[in-house]
Parts: C-alpha cells; structure tokens; sequence
C-alpha cells in the first residue's frame, strides 16, 4: 500500500500514542546501579492478600515459567480454632487461576504467598557443587543456568520448596526476584500487579525505603526461622501455623 | 502423568528429584568399601582364614567402583558438564568433593594396591603368553619387570602400606556418600550427624555379604570346594557388623520417636504407609532381623558343614537386599513427605527412560561384567589353577 501524505497525518498522532505507551513500560535507565548499594529482599503483608493469584500469573508470563512449576505460589489456609498444628492448605495449580469459594466454616482462613527468600546464608548455595548459585552482591540468589550440572542438590536443600529443575533447561531454577527489573529502576513482576500491595520489594540497605517503618511498627517473621538461613521475605500477620 | 498426593506438598515438591539411579549409587560405592574391608582384614588385621577372598574383594570392589559415577552421571541434568566439579569445585559443597574423593580411592587405593598384588603374575604372563594376551599384560605391567625376591618384598611393603592407608580411605568414601544426605537439614529424614556412620557401618555388611556370596558362587562354578573354615570367618564378621550397624540405626530412630520433634508425625506416618513394605518388611524384618538371627544361631548351634552354607547363603542374599532397601528408604522415603510436614508425595519409576528400571538393571549388571573380564584377566583365586605361572609364592599374594 503506498502512503500518502494523508494517510501520514493520521498515522503520526497513533504512533505518537502508542510511543507513549511504549516509553511507559520501558524501564528507567538506570547506569549507575551500584550492586553494594542495594540489599533486596520482600515484605509480604498477609491480611491484604486476597488470593486472587495475580503474581503467579504475572511472574510466570514475565519469567516463562513452565506449567506445573512455580517460582512463587499462593497458599490458602484454613486453621480450625485452636488446632494450630494441624492446618488445612492446598494451592490448586499454585493458586495461579485465584481459588475455588472456601467450603470450610469455622476457624480462620488466610492467604500466603510463597517465593525464593532469597537467603543470606542460603542452604541451596552452600550446597552447589560447582558454584552456580550464588548470591549477588545486592542479596538476590539466582542461578547461572550455563553452569549449572542438574544435580539438583539444591532442590533438596532448600527447606522452602522454592526450586525446581526446568524442563527445558534441565537445570535448577527459582525467583529472580525479577533482577532483570529491580536493577532497571522497577519493581518485580509479582509486585507490580498485585491489585492490594500484599506485595512490596523492599530495599534494606535504602534508608528511604519504607521497609524500614514497617518493620519497625510491626509484628514481622520469616519462614521457618529455626532453619537460621537469613531468609529476606517477611511476612506481616503471619499465623503460627504458616509452614 | 498425574502423581497422587496425600494431603498438602509444596507445588514443586510433588516431583521426586532423586530417582532410583541416586538409590544405587550409595548401594554401589557401599559395596566398594565393604569389600575392600574385607580384603583388609587379612592383609592388615592377619586374619589368615579369609584369604581365599582377598583378591576377589579387590576385584570386586574395583568393579564397583569403576560403575559408581555412572548413575550420577545419567542422572544430571547436564552430564557434559560435570567435570566442572573437578576444575571449579563449590568448597563449602558436600558433594563438590566428591570426584576427587572418588579418584583419590580408586587411583591411590585400589588401582595400586591391585597392582602391586599382581605385579609378579602379570609379569610372568606376560612373558609367558603369546599374542595380543601377551600384550595386554605387557601393557599392564607398566614397564616394570623386575621380579626379584627385594622388588616383591618392597611390592609387599607398600602394598601393606596402601591398604593401611585404604581402611580410612574406605571410610572416607562411604561416610562421606553419608554426609552428603546427613547434612541436609531441610530434610529431617536425612540430617543425622548418625547418618555417614550408619552408612559406614551398613557398608561393611553389604560388601563382606556380597563377597562371600560371591566366593560361595564362584567356587561353585569353578567346582572346587569351600573353604568352610574362611566362609565361618567371614560370616562371624558379618554378624558382628551387622549387630553395630542396626544398634546404631535402632539408637537412631529410638531418639527420633523419644523426641517426637515437629517433623516426628509425618515421618511416622510415612514409615507406617508409604515406606512399610520396604522399610519394616524388607529393611528391617528380612533384610536385618532374619540375617542376624540365621547368622546367630549359627554360633549358638553346631550345625553341619553343608547346614551353615546354606544359612550363609540364604543370610547373604537377604543382607544384601536389605541394604539395598535401606538405601531406596533414605534416598527415595526422604523426598515422599512434604517439607511443610502436611503431605506426601509418590514415587512413579518409569521403565525405559534415562532414569528408569532398565537404566538401573544394566547398571547393576555391568559390575558383574567388568568382574568375570577382570577374574579372567587376574585370577583371584588361592590355588591359581588358572594361572600358569604359579609356581613360586611370592611373600604375599597367591598362595
């Protein structure tokens, strides 16, 4: 089709548009991340999680998670009064298409998401035969999948069941915490679109951060803290029946 | 394929990791150790009464070993790279050492100690055959054909010296394949600090078992007759070992329920579901209570030369499978149960597949292979009917 002079007047506005839109999702440049500057980690809020499996949807798309894996998860638990011990929980495809209406009456019910908690003395590290996992300078674990062997020793490791082995890859993976995003100047995936900010990245080395605050005022914990493994994930409201 | 869960996994627990290759591998490098024991205790500890069995326990604990990485190399995603573990080694990894561990016994320990044991016979051979026979113990002898009464009393020397320094070798490498699961503390199923030495213990009774099995096998094929007085010996030793090692795997689990700590329910209930046949029926009651007690009446009895071969070769056979299964109850009970202690998972082994049954019978073929190649190659037995050249005695060896 040949463009004429018309037809160029009305495309430039809807280029224009569609420009703007493109430059909105485009993270800001970020040149001068320095990785000793920055200490990353999560705050997971409970009572605002709603279940609705958001995150998984997104970190799956952004990070091409394949089917029946997971890098984060949503779990439903459902505590009857005083059988702390004993909680109910399932998380049907990982919670990824939200939750079916709660059968169960009585007691309580709540949300917890689960990913990486990116570890400072994390076992899945320690545990790597030839150093493939690692933790960054800025407190991410991740993986370097051209060097990783498969042994899946650090599936073993981890107390969080936070890894799995790709089938595409055969090689062990799990929550980047979106590093491609957070050293860009953005937040992750999971975070992004969480519809009642359950979610937050948290920067614990920025004294800016509103992390700080939050922790402070707080009642806060971590996964399994008798595992000592430094996790980075904390939970508001977390039940003492959270496994 | 839809894997059956019981109650609540963590979404990427419901696949098992560590499939039946990871239950042979400490099945297989256990057997190396035990039998290099065995060979131990006559060269190091004198006892005379097992040396028809030195020779065999080194080539059979060779041939273990020369198939121990195989099923942890079909097991990686990525074999290509696992000589990565050898050039950038994880140092705070328990299993980064493995390969050099793995060398260390086979180069320094084994590989040596055989061939100082052989040396002489592979010399004479060599001068003795003729053709591509003669050239392969040409190339054996490794340039060194001195057989002068001072060159085999040093062979002997050092040959004593190398399995001194092969018994805590032994030790090493078995207790190490412990700590490699013993040292997982995600998993309560694994993390004992029990774990490598009930590993070392149990791999002194499944090499001792399968090398007088094999003893009674190959003098039966070879249709000579058992020496009653070694297979006694060993069987006595057996019995020993087999006492220590379930007193510690019963001081293990005594301590397990006496605590009943956060993981206690759900491993109870495993071991009373999932892992009954294999744990309390094969494991326990065949595998190690009735071994134990044939091998135990045995001393209390007097029974008839033709009456304790029999039990030796029925307590053998169930030693041996029960180990076996205590190796699947640690490798493949520790991945059944979920982390969060809320559920279990099954174990689905595929038949012909990298990982699957086939896979884990062929390799547990090959050993045997690569052992009726290494007997015809370097005979090991006593009265060396299959060797020509034995005719002088050297101060160790075929006697």
């Amino acid at each position: 089709m040949e463009i004429t002079r018309r037809h160029l007047l009305l495309l430039l506005p809807s280029a224009a548009v569609a420009w703007k839109y493109v430059l909105a999702g485009t993270p800001e440049s970020a040149p001068n991340y320095k990785l000793t500057e920055h200490w990353w980690g999560m705050l997971i809020d409970i009572p605002k999680c709603i279940g609705c499996g958001s995150c998984v949807r997104a970190c799956a798309q952004e990070n091409e998670v394949p089917d029946g894996y997971f890098r984060t998860w949503v779990e439903r638990y459902h505590v009857a009064d005083w059988k702390i011990e004993k909680p109910e929980v399932e998380s049907p495809d990982g919670g990824k298409q939200g939750f079916p209406p709660n059968e169960e009456s009585g007691g309580k019910n709540f949300f917890v998401p689960k990913l990486c908690n990116h570890c400072a003395d994390s076992p899945c590290t320690q545990v790597c035969p030839v150093g493939a996992t690692f933790v960054t300078p800025d407190g991410v674990v991740l993986v370097d999948k051209k060097y990783c062997l498969g042994c899946r020793y650090c599936v073993q490791a981890c107390p969080y069941g936070c890894r799995f082995i790709n089938p595409k890859t055969n090689t062990a993976e799990k929550c980047t915490l979106c590093y491609h995003r957070i050293t860009k100047g953005l937040t992750t995936a999971c975070c992004e679109v969480c519809p009642t900010g359950a979610r937050q990245l948290a920067d614990l080395k920025n004294p800016k951060d509103p992390i700080h605050e939050f922790l402070r005022t707080h009642t806060v914990q971590v996964l399994k803290p008798h595992m000592a493994t430094g996790a980075k994930v904390f939970y508001n409201g977390m039940d003492g029946s959270v496994r | 394929m839809t894997i059956p869960v019981e109650g609540f996994m963590y979404p990427n627990e419901v696949e098992l990791q560590w499939s039946v290759l990871i239950v042979l591998y400490p099945f297989i490098t256990g057997l190396v150790a035990g039998a290099f024991i065995l060979a131990s205790l006559e060269r190091v500890f004198r006892v005379q009464a097992v040396k028809p069995t030195y020779r065999l326990a080194l080539l059979t604990a060779l041939s273990f070993l020369l198939v121990a990485p195989l099923p942890l190399q079909l097991h990686l995603g990525h074999p290509e790279r696992s000589f990565e573990m050898y050039l950038t080694p994880h140092r705070s990894s328990a299993m980064a050492m493995f390969g050099f561990v793995y060398l260390w016994y086979l180069m320094a320990v084994l590989l040596l100690e055989i061939w100082l044991d052989y040396r002489r016979d592979i010399v004479l051979k060599s001068q003795s055959a003729t053709g591509l026979v003669r050239f392969v113990y040409r190339v054996l002898t490794l340039g060194s054909d001195n057989i002068s009464e001072r060159s085999l009393w040093i062979d002997e020397r050092l040959g004593y010296f190398i399995t001194l320094v092969g018994i805590p070798s032994a030790f090493l490498l078995h207790g190490y394949v412990g700590f490699i699961f013993g040292s997982v503390k995600a998993n309560p199923w694994w993390s004992s600090p029990l774990m490598p030495i009930v590993f070392i213990f149990s791999a002194m009774v499944s090499g001792i078992a399968a090398v007088m099995l094999l003893y009674m096998i190959s003098t039966r094929l070879r249709r000579r007759a058992i020496d009653i007085r070694c297979l006694d010996k060993i069987a006595q030793y057996l019995l020993y070992t087999f006492v220590i090692d379930f007193s510690l795997e019963m001081l293990d689990l005594l301590q397990r329920i006496y605590e009943a700590d956060e993981s206690f329910r759900s491993l109870d209930f495993m071991v009373h579901t999932r892992l009954w046949k294999s744990q309390v029926i094969v494991q326990i009651l065949l595998g190690t209570v009735t071994p134990i007690a044939l091998l135990g009446l045995t001393q209390i009895l007097k029974l008839t030369d033709a009456a304790r071969k029999r039990i030796y070769a029925l307590a053998g056979s169930l030693t041996v499978i029960g180990i076996f299964a205590m190796r699947w109850n640690v490798v493949i009970g520790g991945q059944l149960f979920s982390k969060s202690f809320l559920g279990y998972t099954t174990y689905k082994m595929s038949f012909a597949t990298r990982e699957g049954l086939l896979t884990a019978i062929v390799l547990m073929i090959l050993p045997f292979l690569i052992l009726w190649v290494l007997v015809k190659l370097l005979p090991p037995w006593p009265d060396a009917d299959s060797l020509s050249v034995s005719s002088a005695t050297p101060a160790h060896g075929t006697s």
